[in-house]
């Protein structure tokens, strides 16, 4: 009984140790994110490993979630003979949720495993201890540069998805069900505020990018050296970056509503 | 892969990133229709507001010519003051008629404004004193059914 409660008190105090240490690591971080910027070739090298290279499967499944929402929501739509409404409500979905909350998903999947798998396989190879015995930083060479370009990547990768979507649901829409060009686009366009639907998916993609980025190198950053050390470590990277995303976008979204 | 080579696609993913905000912003949202920038300010007295919220267009003629600002309640004199920020374009009549209409059957609630005849004009942080309240479908069954019952009665 008592190695029962053992193992609760020790699995708790391990979690609160690992969410320090990740605080540790992100003070750390900005502290040394001034190298980051005056040596930028190395952020903008993470900005293509992060950014570019994910741009095929944000642009790809968001072309799509964009024509599901078309379908989906003129089945619903056309019961109330408001199908034109089709514009707003595939651009408010896509704007204020789908958008940065499915790129995070995917930012998430496909590059935070892989800044993951990096680092702990640095970690294993031991080039960061090497690193350390020729007084190089490795949070300033490694770690900074990827936290900043994926805090630059996430919000520009939210807006093409956002886009892109529309444009697929523009595609479902208009030339496939035949709903009118100009209701579609206007609608939308009376309906979508600047200040209050962009700027808050905006935000929404650059709290998700932050919170994504930071996950994935701490996992790498504490991953045990081992190659079964990785691979939990890459697996804790997405399961966690996930629930850290759904969790701060209700907390998000709550906040936003408010005002 | 070399420095040029690297910087050109980082600077097209980029400015990939950078042309669809600008679309979002543009061709989505509506920063290009929402060219209401100077404004002025004028109150309304409401002593029922129904569903109405701020951000609510305030429409003339049907052409939106501001929106709602802020909505207080005031415990003097226990109505709800309503700040409109209208576009200093236009500019309406003191005795200018103020309602409080319904956007379809289910729609959002919004302001009408109806021009009176006077030749002075509503001036920043006027107030209009001629308004009609949002209509409360619970007071107009009620309503209804006490004209049913007086009919009867006779």
């Amino acid at each position: 009984m008592l190695s029962f409660f053992e193992k609760i008190g020790g699995a708790i105090r391990s979690k609160i140790t690992r969410l320090g240490a990740a605080t540790r690591l992100f003070f750390s971080i900005i502290s040394y994110s001034s190298d980051s910027f005056k040596r930028f070739n190395l952020t903008i090298r993470e900005i293509y490993f992060t950014g570019v290279l994910s741009l095929v499967i944000i642009v790809v499944s968001a072309f799509f979630v964009g024509m599901v929402l078309g379908l989906q929501g003129y089945y619903t739509l056309q019961k109330y003979g408001s199908s034109e409404a089709i514009g707003v409500l595939v651009a408010l979905a896509l704007v204020r949720e789908l958008g940065p909350v499915v790129t995070a998903l995917l930012f998430a999947g496909r590059a935070g495993t892989a800044i993951t798998a990096e680092i702990g396989l640095m970690k294993a190879t031991e080039q960061l201890s090497a690193m350390e015995m020729m007084a190089v930083s490795p949070v300033a060479r490694i770690v900074a540069p990827r936290f900043w370009a994926g805090i630059i990547t996430m919000p520009l990768l939210a807006s093409i998805f956002s886009m892109v979507g529309v444009l697929g649901g523009y595609v479902v829409a208009v030339p496939l069900i035949g709903v009118d060009e100009g209701a579609f686009w206007s609608q939308m366009q009376a309906n979508v505020d600047f200040n209050y639907d962009i700027v808050n998916g905006f935000i929404k993609s650059v709290v998700f990018g932050i919170a994504c980025t930071i996950i994935a190198l701490f996992e790498g950053y504490d991953a045990p050296p081992t190659a079964e050390g990785v691979s939990r470590a890459t697996t804790r990277t997405v399961v966690t970056s996930s629930l850290a995303v759904l969790g701060l976008d209700f907390v998000l979204t709550s906040f936003m509503l408010t005002v | 892969m070399n420095r040029i080579k690297l910087d050109a696609w980082v600077g097209i993913f980029v400015a990939l990133g950078l042309i669809a905000l600008m679309g979002l912003a543009m061709k989505v949202g509506n920063l290009t229709s929402n060219d209401i920038k100077t404004t002025y300010y004028v109150t309304a007295n409401f002593e029922n507001i129904g569903g109405l919220k701020p951000r609510a267009p305030v429409k003339s003629a049907g052409v939106v010519v501001g929106r709602v600002d802020s909505i207080v309640f005031d415990t003097k004199i226990y109505e709800a003051i309503v700040t409109m920020s209208i576009d200093e374009r236009y500019v309406f009549p003191k005795d200018t008629f103020a309602n409080i209409y319904t956007a379809g059957l289910l729609g959002e609630q919004y302001i009408g404004l109806e021009a009176g005849g006077d030749p002075d004009n509503l001036e920043a942080n006027d107030k209009i004193t001629q308004t009609q309240d949002a209509v409360v479908l619970e007071k107009l069954i009620s309503q209804f059914l006490y004209n049913q019952a007086s009919k009867e009665e006779e």
